[in-house]
């Protein structure tokens, strides 16, 4: 046994270091710090000079544009991308639909689309869940009727997380009415311009414009953007699945939020003293500092698995559900820290270029809006309910 | 032993329900709450016009002389409609540090206003400093002349950016946490020298920040004896407390109803989701959340208006972490158990969803008064 990097992965570590120092942009890190709003043009700042260092798709074959990192490479990078204040990259393009055309699609299909997500000229979203599909995703009736070279489709899909910002959606849709739900699926790629697609925002509890709902009335799609077979999308989707749900844990994520935690405490005051010396408060984050560790491990002991090549398994179900508990309970944490202050509601401190007088601290009008956005990551992705029927079915056999 | 309403306290509730569900849609109280004022002027007139806003007032004053059951009573009805109406701030809180500390020209010159509804006070007692500890006071009151000057600042004042009379505590001596020293004061909402920073806020209300420069007061602003308002601001806290319990109660009862209702008819792999035993215990927990915060809340009720004791202060530190953890419970699992449906603004839930944890936010969270009852332990 031996926790420690090699000589490899601690030379990367330092690359890896040496460029976030130079190449990632202080207003940027700020907005992640502080739990700011991105713009589109944020994020598509950061894809170029990602792109321009080669280090924007981690786990694309070298052929396609990627850097193919190994597990422990992919996971240093979270972890400090994560602490300097990098933002995530926007998964729609370049970790889920990517993975399944390069894996399934044409070779015309990769020629097109993945040096376009590399570049970000486009922007992709998911159309997976519907409004009568949210957990049994197979239950999905947007239509595909094949009409000549082309897919007449028809219904809705919901929750489409950044689809105002997107000129591209995947989406499964129902090829097959006669055989088992799962049987009758596609993939299929659409051009949000074409017409009779319509997208309506939905608001979320925290006054954010993230989801959206998309309608489709009569759109014609190019038989060509079919990917793999008609009828086989259930599979593509199940494996694209597996990709989204390894980085649903949020390590890294959760490390900066504990880190950003604990400067609220040490500047809020409780009896004339900071929050962070209290010790009721200290004991709280020092408990989720502890679930934190003991998940990082957990999160590395899966790495190391899957470091010969192969995907994880159905642990990384457990850690998902772990990884959102211990993220959900920070922001719990960092709303408790500001006390009274979490009630207002003050949107204008969520930009960075505001300039004016903090109503109480720079890091704290986020905090609440944060607390409920982040109900989230216990819902999406496969909710956790569902996460342990997959456990107790998969590993337990129960 | 009986825990039920009697025959008038079950009228004026009733008197209330009928009023929210006449004026308080879900699509009005959005409006209500996007408004300049933030809340409904009209809606807080009828308040007035039944009695509602009379309610712990005594009968000189076209009130009730309600005690806290009563005032639970109207605030249960309130939290289920959601209303964001400041009955809390002016009638509980600010009524009642006036007739606690006020001397009779006070009384005269603020209640029946306040009774009436034709008043509206709010109270400024937290700082920014002073997390939860009311008498961490470092807003100064100077002697000047007969009078005074105030300087400081009063943090997150529901309601405080339209009173007409806001009541605000003040350091007269001691030290930033002593007990000792603390005093209170009437200020018009027009006095020189007062600056509001406004907002709204997370469950739909408006506050404001107070910033005091060098307000000058007329010896008639103090409220009660000068320096001796902790006793005082922590009796009527207490009250509220009371108050809130009622509200908090009445919103876990929408969300519990909407949460079940949404069980039963939510279908995934054919089945409604309530068919999943992991919801269906869920929603017992929820469920027994709500009975242990509505037993916390009789209990509150109780002693809300009971002279001061340590059983007193227990009951209602007890009662205040009761509703602080039992409203973010209902509110997280109510909001996991509905998916995504649950997050949406669109949805009366999401707004049930965050009043319930704002309410963890005033007087003190669950923490605060675990501490409270923790240094009462017998
Ligand atoms: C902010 C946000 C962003 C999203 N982004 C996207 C996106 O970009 N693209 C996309 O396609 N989708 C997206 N989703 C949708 C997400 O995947 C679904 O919300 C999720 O699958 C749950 O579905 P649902 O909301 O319909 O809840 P439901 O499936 O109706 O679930 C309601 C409740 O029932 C429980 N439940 C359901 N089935 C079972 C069972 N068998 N056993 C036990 N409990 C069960 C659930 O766990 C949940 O608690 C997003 C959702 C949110 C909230
Ligand atoms: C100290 C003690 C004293 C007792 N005294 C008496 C007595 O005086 N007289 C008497 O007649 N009996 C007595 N019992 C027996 C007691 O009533 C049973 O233990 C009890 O009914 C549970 O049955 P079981 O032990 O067979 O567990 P099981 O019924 O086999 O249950 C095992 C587990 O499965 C769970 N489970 C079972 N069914 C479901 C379901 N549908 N959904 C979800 N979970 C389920 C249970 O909750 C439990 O966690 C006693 C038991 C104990 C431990």
């Amino acid at each position: 046994m031996n926790l420690n990097y090699t000589a490899e992965e601690l030379a990367f570590r330092d690359e890896v270091r040496a460029f976030l120092d130079e190449k990632l942009p202080a207003d940027i890190a700020a907005k992640v710090k502080g739990f700011r709003r991105l713009s589109k043009e944020d994020h598509q700042r950061w894809q170029k000079i990602l792109n321009e260092q080669g280090w924007y798709a981690t786990h694309w074959p070298e052929e396609y544009g990627g850097v193919n990192w190994s597990p422990v490479q992919k996971h240093i990078w979270d972890e400090e991308s994560s602490r300097y204040g990098a933002p995530r990259s926007v998964p729609f393009g370049v970790n889920m639909v990517a993975p399944v055309i390069i894996k399934f699609g044409t070779e015309e299909q990769k020629q097109r689309y993945l040096p376009r997500i590399l570049t970000g000229e486009d922007w992709w979203c998911q159309g997976y869940s519907e409004p009568g599909a949210g957990s049994d995703l197979a239950s999905l009736k947007t239509r595909a009727v094949r009409d000549g070279d082309h897919y007449i489709v028809n219904g809705q899909k919901t929750w489409t997380t950044l689809g105002q910002h997107a000129n591209m959606i995947f989406c499964l849709v129902r090829t097959n009415t006669e055989v088992k739900a799962q049987e009758g699926i596609s993939f299929l790629l659409m051009d949000m311009d074409t017409p009779g697609i319509t997208v309506r925002p939905i608001i979320t509890l925290d006054g954010e414009h993230e989801v959206n709902e998309v309608f489709f009335e009569d759109v014609k799609v190019p038989v060509e953007n079919l990917v793999g077979e008609e009828d086989k999308g259930w599979t593509y989707a199940k494996y694209l699945l597996t990709y989204e749900r390894t980085g649903l844990a949020g390590i890294g994520i959760s490390k900066a939020a504990l880190q950003h935690l604990k400067e609220l405490a040490t500047r809020r005051t409780k009896n004339g003293r900071p929050l962070i010396e209290d010790a009721s408060f200290s004991q709280r984050i020092a408990k989720v500092e502890i679930d934190l560790m003991a998940a990082s491990i957990s999160n590395l002991r899966i790495i190391a698995s899957v470091e010969g090549g192969g995907m994880p398994g159905a642990e990384s179900s457990m850690l998902k559900v772990r990884g959102t508990e211990i993220r959900q309970t920070i922001n719990d944490l960092a709303r408790r820290a500001i006390g009274p202050y979490a009630i207002p509601f003050v949107e204008e401190e969520m930009d960075l270029d505001y300039d004016g007088d903090f109503l109480s601290d720079e890091n704290a009008a986020p905090v609440t809006p944060q607390y409920f956005n982040n109900r989230k990551l216990s819902i999406f992705g496969g909710s956790n309910e569902i996460q342990k029927n997959i456990v107790s079915k998969m590993i337990l056999g129960l | 032993m009986d825990f039920r309403l009697n025959e008038e306290q079950q009228m004026l509730q009733d008197t209330v329900a009928r009023l929210v569900r006449g004026e308080y849609s879900f699509e009005k109280r959005l409006e209500y709450s996007e408004s300049e004022l933030g809340f409904s002027a009209d809606f807080w007139k009828q308040l007035g016009e039944l009695g509602l806003t009379a309610v712990p007032f005594p009968e000189e004053l076209g009130g009730f002389g309600g005690t806290g059951v009563e005032v639970q009573s109207v605030m249960t009805e309130l939290g289920r409609g959601l209303c964001i109406e400041p009955y809390l701030q002016s009638v509980v809180l600010g009524g009642g540090l006036i007739s606690q500390a006020g001397n009779s020209e006070q009384h005269e010159q603020w209640l029946g206003g306040i009774a009436s509804g034709e008043t509206q006070a709010a109270v400024g007692l937290q700082e920014p400093q002073s997390f939860y500890d009311l008498n961490d006071v470092e807003a100064r009151a100077e002697k000047s002349g007969d009078g005074y000057v105030l300087n400081g600042r009063k943090a997150v004042v529901i309601g405080g950016h339209c009173a007409d009379v806001l009541v605000v505590s003040a350091r007269t001596s001691g030290d930033s946490r002593d007990a000792d020293g603390i005093s209170l004061f009437l200020i018009s909402a027009d006095a020189e020298g007062l600056d509001h920073r406004t907002y709204p806020t997370i469950d739909g209300s408006k506050g404001s920040d107070l910033f005091l420069n060098n307000v000058k007061l007329g010896p008639d602003a103090l409220l009660g004896e000068e320096g001796k308002a902790a006793e005082v601001i922590e009796y009527q806290a207490g009250r509220a407390i009371s108050a809130l319990c009622g509200e908090a109660v009445g919103a876990m009862e929408v969300a519990c109803d909407l949460t079940l209702e949404y069980l039963k008819q939510r279908k995934q792999f054919g089945v409604p989701i309530g068919k999943f035993q992991v919801l269906q215990h869920r929603m017992v927990d929820m469920m027994s959340e709500l009975e242990q915060a509505r037993s916390m809340a009789i209990l509150a009720a109780s002693v809300a208006d009971e002279p001061q004791s340590d059983e007193r202060r227990r009951i209602l530190a007890a009662a205040k972490n009761v509703i602080g953890r039992s409203g973010q419970f209902i509110s997280e699992q109510g909001v996991q158990s509905h998916g995504g449906i649950g997050m949406t603004w669109e949805y009366n839930f999401a707004h049930y969803a965050k009043r319930l944890v704002m309410i963890n936010h005033q007087l003190g969270d669950d923490d605060f008064h675990l501490e409270r009852f923790a240094a009462l332990l017998q």
